[in-house]
């Protein structure tokens, strides 16, 4: 297979795209994806310091890589989930990252915050480990970069993740969540910074792509809960349409956030508070990581 | 040919002479949810590989937990 520019050997097929690239060709298509994305989407300007968040895995190492070859400011967040070997190796994955480029990397730890790690966060809940993790994540972030003055905060969620998400909100028909799915979600209180995913145009194979071909050494096990996710079974069932349709994925997507999201948003928006024991952005009196954080400090 | 596969790690024989592609094919992986890696570099699905080669069919899902957006409002 030739690269589709050059006439070189290819080293990575892009079906979709009905094209083939060669390693330099590819990184460089890369990189405009995401100058691409964060254009659109005027996800953050130069000017702006952007706080990455980073699990140690390929998709948010990427994303910091990008960015940082983009020339924009950045900083690093770990959270420390807590999840036993595995997140050990993704914070020495984070670090070594983070001081290769010479770029701060700011460690929080869940267990601190909700007062256990998400293991214990599951047993006391008894619900899908995601599910806390997922709520303490999107609220320490938020919290962090208010404390340390980033106005948005930068996931590494690419095309598979959101074309999951997506779904899922449409099997279950979550019309809230379908109304605010968006690779930026603008800031609708003072307490609630920019949430942006640069990496939506990007399928998960690019960026594992990408991560290789940059021999950015991130960790390739999957994270011990993440096995029997729902999320990851509308992954397969996604990759399948992908291999019979090559393009469906990012049809499926591209079509809702041009010509779906619009007809699910609604001009009754939530009213947002501020959480009465934190501070932080509620649509009640207390926010749902308090209440998170209540439930594992009864049990212990 | 060696074939390296992970989580959980483990090691499969194959004859060679055969394309990528093929070896997916018997191994039922959907071409787009591994990279294929051979010693430093990636190959595309019509390689052809021979019985010395050893290769690594890395898989590139990941996640469990949502992309993000809360179940009420947005808030963090």
């Amino acid at each position: 297979m030739k690269c589709t520019r050059c006439g070189d050997r290819a080293t990575v097929e892009l079906r979709r795209h009905n094209a083939a690239f060669c390693a330099a060709d590819f990184l460089a298509f890369f990189r405009r994806q995401v100058t691409t994305a964060i254009g659109k989407y005027r996800m953050f300007g130069r000017e702006e310091r952007v706080l990455v968040a980073v699990s140690g895995g390929k998709d948010s190492l990427a994303l910091w890589d990008v960015l940082l070859e983009e020339g924009y400011q950045t900083s690093g967040l770990y959270l420390d989930l807590g999840i036993f070997e595995y997140s050990v190796e993704s914070q020495a994955k984070c670090q070594a990252f983070a001081a290769a480029h010479g770029v701060p990397l700011i460690v929080s730890a869940v267990a601190e915050a909700v007062g256990g790690p998400v293991p214990v966060i599951q047993k006391v809940t008894r619900r899908p480990p995601c599910s806390g993790c997922g709520l303490s994540k999107r609220y320490l972030m938020n919290r962090a970069a208010l404390e340390h003055g980033f106005p948005v905060v930068a996931t590494g969620h690419n095309l598979d993740d959101e074309a999951a998400t997506l779904l899922g909100s449409v099997l279950q028909w979550q019309t809230d969540a379908l109304s605010r799915q968006s690779p930026a979600l603008s800031s609708t209180h003072p307490k609630l910074v920019r949430r942006v995913k640069p990496l939506y145009r990007l399928s998960e194979q690019e960026t594992a792509a990408y991560a290789f071909l940059r021999r950015i050494d991130y960790i390739v096990d999957e994270c011990p809960f993440a096995k029997g996710a729902t999320s990851i079974a509308h992954k397969e069932i996604l990759s399948r349409m992908e291999d019979n349709s090559p393009g469906a994925k990012h049809n499926f997507l591209f079509g809702f956030l041009e010509k779906g999201r619009p007809a699910f948003e609604r001009a009754d928006a939530v009213t947002l508070k501020e959480c009465e024991r934190c501070g932080q952005v509620t649509t009640g009196t207390i926010c749902a990581f308090c209440k998170l954080a209540d439930q594992v400090k009864r049990s212990s | 040919m060696k074939v390296v596969l992970r989580n959980p790690r483990r090691e499969v024989e194959l004859p060679g002479p055969r394309r990528v592609k093929d070896v997916l094919r018997e191994l039922r992986i959907i071409p787009g949810t591994v990279l294929i890696i051979r010693q430093d570099e990636l190959l595309t699905t019509d390689a052809m590989l021979d019985d010395a080669d050893t290769i690594e069919l890395r898989p590139v899902m990941s996640g469990g937990g949502s992309s993000g957006v809360a179940s009420a409002g947005r808030t963090p």
